[in-house]
């Protein structure tokens, strides 16, 4: 591709020309990139403020669709809708408890996939892929057919079990690159520095992993509140969690008190977004 | 060579039959060491010759194939690092990022259990100036500091044995004369026996009062930095710590003091001392410096007489280096020899083309078995590793 | 020890992952119903019954994730793009913005597209008073008066839900681009689209293949866009398998539907892997 010289001068004189009559045209061929990038990131995140935006809504129906007028209501009466909080507070349980499982559960696997060789390694590995390239319809109904032939009811319970299950490669991938990313001169030089094994473990290596499986126990949190299709599958009429109300809500008639909840969680998020860089930034003090 | 003789005193270091193999690659080959304890001593070689392999089966870091290591007479080829009365300076310093310098100094105090951590963690910082820096993270150092917690850390221990890894690799020209310097005067003060692994021969010699040259997991050569650098006995030797013109020569006569050895056009005399037993076809070796170069027609007292010379050669590149002037001369059976002289003559520089007699002292010529390859150690890729 | 280590975790996966895809194997293969139970016949014939009712599904399906794929890349590559090579000391604020979506339950999110494309609203406006709309239900993506119920609707949603999942690993595999390279390129003659298509695009190739995997396979399964935001006739082959699961109960048939899905999504990424030589996904 290497240009011969009287086009280079041609190439070279193009631009000049251009920078002489700046159309609109040419500042948007410029900065395309910055133009689709912006039109990207509305397109991402204009849903999230019609949420935040329609929890102040009082619409006129069942339905919140359309605006109607302003109003507080919701924000005043988040638990008014029927069955809702139960909802979520079910969900935070559920959340919580397969954040806890698989977290452990995960970072175990990642530690022993990071630092030793052993037999059947390629296979850990693929059990642990398989997991997120399975779309959650097959393995939501795999599950289901599991526990109806084992006889075991549905309920808290399954979708538990079914949780840990689906977050389990999450953390191992995400602790594993953290561990990947640790020097290992680190623990060579806690070694050449009289500690044990474990003294090591414990003083250098977990200290510098933590970040990894808190980012671990962050994502198995967000995905296991989140997700409705491996629920739904998993659940009975008694144990609704969050997404499966609004689901449900979705034939039967949207409270305002859901987009409440949305907005509430994406100022928690933020904050522990912002939080988490505070943090991060006065350690490096 | 190596001293009087090692091998009971708390910190004397020896390693025998120590071999090391990764599979058919053999990096260290049956090294016999004998370190006393109190001595700075230095592991030279190039990239790849098993020095750092060396040093970590002292640090047990690595297992050993064959051999063993003893410390003041005990045996820990196979003790675990954190058993072992060694500390370790890395060549990356590795220090511990989430913890303060001084933490990081007192990691292995605290580990230990000892009971005055406070009080001699203050005298190391002191000693290697970080008192200031104490309360910092190593990311908020540069490179100096950091080297110097590395020290610091590894040295508040007190391990009969301290090994460095190529630790000053890192820094740049003028801190690192300045770190060799302040080593130096550190081991002096705390008297710990240090073994410093580099790939800088000037390095080495600066710092260490016995140097060790390793080439492909061998020794060659094992002696004091003067010793080694004038009376090389192999040419790695020669050419790996700093250079060497080497000259194909026949034995002619020898006698009790010196020998005379028949080059292809002429003579030379040898000191007998300097003469490989048993052979008769040598390399004669004389360093570059120890070269003078006069113009042609010799004038007078321009050549005393006794020396050793080479008349009838042609300068064919002269470099001008400020303290010095780097030739390349042309002998009359056209090998090319490196010749450095200081600028001190009024006459000034010899040009390219001039017609010259190279002259140099016999006790400043040594003789090597012509069986060994007059290339090695030369040219060769001395980037850190 | 690491056998100790892994064995928790990994028999978590075989009981409850491995040995559920079994049973659901076995269950395609058994005829019966849910009241009389089931007896593993090897009925073949459910799958080759299924393939053949659900076929229109199955197309349609790989068709929707398909384009969500291809629209996803081409909006999230410049993102990616500019987040990782222009955005200086903005990045970490315009990641967390890539990721703030998440923060928000994704069945919210989905319905908020139905307040944004309703008959009353700003876009609706737009495309009616543009004739936009005319066009697109030429073209078949919309029905008459309204953007929702749409595959236009679904594709949008299905785009929107996982572009996070393109522009994620695209930006990782363009972080790490080195822009001296780019500086290079332009020395050598290179004009900026042609160091892009040369270097840049081929660099950062791996991001491509993780982001374009990670859209297309949860894509092609997923069914909650073509339910909130399409009709009858935009049905998903996910729809299809949970109706027959949950509602119908005909369990062999729902099994078989789910089999041939995930042997489908198989066999297209691994002859994608393979075409573009990365190994390595984990």
């Amino acid at each position: 591709m290497v240009a011969t010289l009287p086009q280079r001068a041609r190439a070279a004189a193009a631009p000049a020309a251009a920078r002489r009559r700046r159309s609109p045209w040419a500042v948007l061929r410029e900065n395309a990139v910055w133009v689709v990038a912006v039109l990207a990131l509305v397109y991402l995140l204009l849903p999230n403020l019609v949420v935040v935006l329609f929890s102040f809504n009082k619409p006129n129906g069942r339905f919140n669709y359309t605006w109607q007028r302003f109003s507080l209501d919701a924000w005043l009466h988040p638990c008014a809708a029927p069955g809702m909080c139960e909802s979520l507070g079910l969900s935070l349980k559920i959340g919580v408890a397969a954040t806890l499982a698989s977290t452990l559960l995960g970072t175990m696997i990642a530690f022993a996939l990071a630092r030793y060789r052993f037999r059947g390694r390629t296979g850990s590995n693929l059990l642990i892929f398989l997991p997120m390239a399975t779309p959650e319809v097959v393995m939501g109904s795999s599950l289901l057919t599991l526990f109806v032939s084992m006889g075991i009811p549905l309920g808290r319970t399954t979708i538990l079990i079914a949780h840990i299950m689906f977050c389990l490669s999450y953390v191992v991938v995400t602790v594993k690159a953290r561990i990947a990313g640790l020097d290992p001169a680190l623990e060579q030089a806690a070694a050449d520095l009289y500690a044990t094994e474990w003294q090591t473990f414990r003083r250098i290596t977990l200290p510098l992993v933590a970040p990894g499986i808190a980012a671990g126990a962050l994502l198995a949190f967000s995905l296991s509140f989140d997700d409705y299709i491996i629920t739904n599958f998993n659940a009975s009429n008694s144990s609704i969690t969050f997404p499966m109300y609004v689901w449900g809500a979705a034939a039967r008639g949207t409270p305002v008190q859901i987009n409440v909840i949305g907005t509430a969680m994406f100022v928690l998020a933020v904050l522990a977004v912002a939080l988490g860089q505070l943090a991060g930034r006065r350690r490096a003090r | 060579m190596a001293g009087p003789a090692a091998g009971n005193d708390p910190g004397d270091l020896v390693l025998s039959s120590l071999t090391k193999r990764f599979g058919p690659f053999t990096a260290v080959d049956n090294v016999d060491l004998s370190i006393p304890q109190g001595s700075f001593f230095a592991l030279l070689g190039p990239s790849g010759c098993g020095k750092t392999t060396t040093l970590r089966m002292v640090a047990g870091l690595e297992q050993p194939t064959v051999g063993e290591i003893r410390i003041g007479g005990h045996d820990i080829t196979y003790d675990k690092p954190y058993r072992r009365p060694v500390n370790t300076v890395f060549q990356s310093y590795a220090l511990f990022p989430h913890l303060t310098v001084w933490e990081n100094v007192a990691f292995g105090l605290k580990r230990r259990r000892s009971e005055q951590v406070d009080s001699q963690v203050a005298d190391v910082l002191e000693l290697t100036e970080l008192q200031a820096l104490a309360a910092r993270k190593p990311a908020q150092l540069s490179g100096g500091q950091q080297q110097r917690v590395a020290l610091a850390r590894a040295i508040v221990n007190q391990p009969a044995v301290l090994l460095l890894d190529e630790p000053l690799g890192a820094l740049d020209l003028k801190l690192r004369r300045q770190m060799q310097v302040e080593l130096k005067r550190i081991q002096t003060e705390v008297g710990l026996t240090f073994v410093h692994v580099t790939h800088d021969q000037e390095e080495a010699m600066t710092m260490a009062d016995t140097i060790a040259v390793m080439n492909a997991g061998r020794i060659e050569q094992l002696g004091a930095p003067a010793e080694l650098y004038e009376n090389p006995a192999t040419t790695f030797t020669a050419n790996f710590l700093g250079q060497s013109n080497l000259i194909r020569a026949t034995v002619r006569d020898r006698q009790a003091e010196s020998a005379t050895v028949a080059l292809p056009s002429g003579t030379l005399r040898v000191p007998a001392s300097r003469l490989p037993g048993g052979v008769d076809d040598v390399w004669v070796g004389v360093r570059p410096e120890k070269i003078s170069v006069a113009g042609e027609p010799v004038h007078g007292e321009a050549i005393p007489a006794g020396l050793n010379r080479i008349p009838g050669a042609v300068v064919t590149d002269a470099s001008f280096m400020g303290v010095s002037t780097q030739y390349l001369v042309r002998t009359p059976w056209g090998q090319e020899l490196m010749v450095f002289e200081q600028n001190r003559s009024s006459a000034g520089i010899h040009r390219p083309g001039d017609q010259v007699s190279l002259s140099f002292a016999a006790e400043h010529t040594f003789a090597l078995d012509a069986g060994q390859d007059a290339e090695a150690g030369i040219d060769l890729d001395e980037a850190p590793s | 020890m690491p056998y100790f280590l892994l064995l928790p975790g990994l028999l978590w996966l075989g009981v409850f992952f491995v040995v559920p895809m079994v049973f659901l194997l076995s269950q395609s293969l058994q005829t019966g119903t849910l009241e009389t139970g089931y007896q593993l016949t090897f009925h073949f014939a459910t799958y080759s019954d299924a393939m053949a009712q659900f076929f229109r599904q199955f197309l349609r399906s790989f068709e929707y994730a398909f384009l969500a794929t291809v629209l996803a890349l081409l909006i999230g590559y410049p993102l990616a793009y500019a987040i990782a090579l222009k955005s200086g000391r903005w990045k970490p604020v315009l990641l967390v913005m890539v990721v703030a979506p998440f923060f928000t339950s994704f069945l919210l999110r989905t319905l908020a597209w139905q307040t944004i494309l309703n008959s009353d609203g700003l876009v609706m406006k737009f495309f009616r008073g543009t004739h936009l709309i005319q066009l697109t239900t030429a073209l078949g993506w919309t029905n008459g008066s309204q953007l929702l119920s749409s595959p236009l609707a679904v594709v949008t949603g299905l785009t929107y839900n996982f572009l996070p999942f393109m522009v994620l690993p695209l930006f990782a595999s363009l972080d790490r681009l080195d822009p001296r390279l780019l500086e290079a390129a332009g020395d050598l003659y290179a004009s900026p689209l042609s160091a892009f298509r040369r270097v840049t695009l081929p660099m950062s190739m791996p991001g491509v293949v993780a982001g374009t995997l990670l859209t297309f396979i949860p894509a092609a399964g997923d069914y909650i866009n073509s339910r909130l935001l399409g009709n009858p006739n935009t049905a998903m082959i996910g729809q299809t398998i949970e109706g027959y699961f949950l509602r119908i109960n005909d369990y062999p048939t729902a099994a078989a539907l789910s089999f041939v899905l995930m042997f489908t999504i198989l066999v297209l990424v691994s002859v994608y892997v393979r075409k573009s030589g990365t190994e390595e996904l984990v």
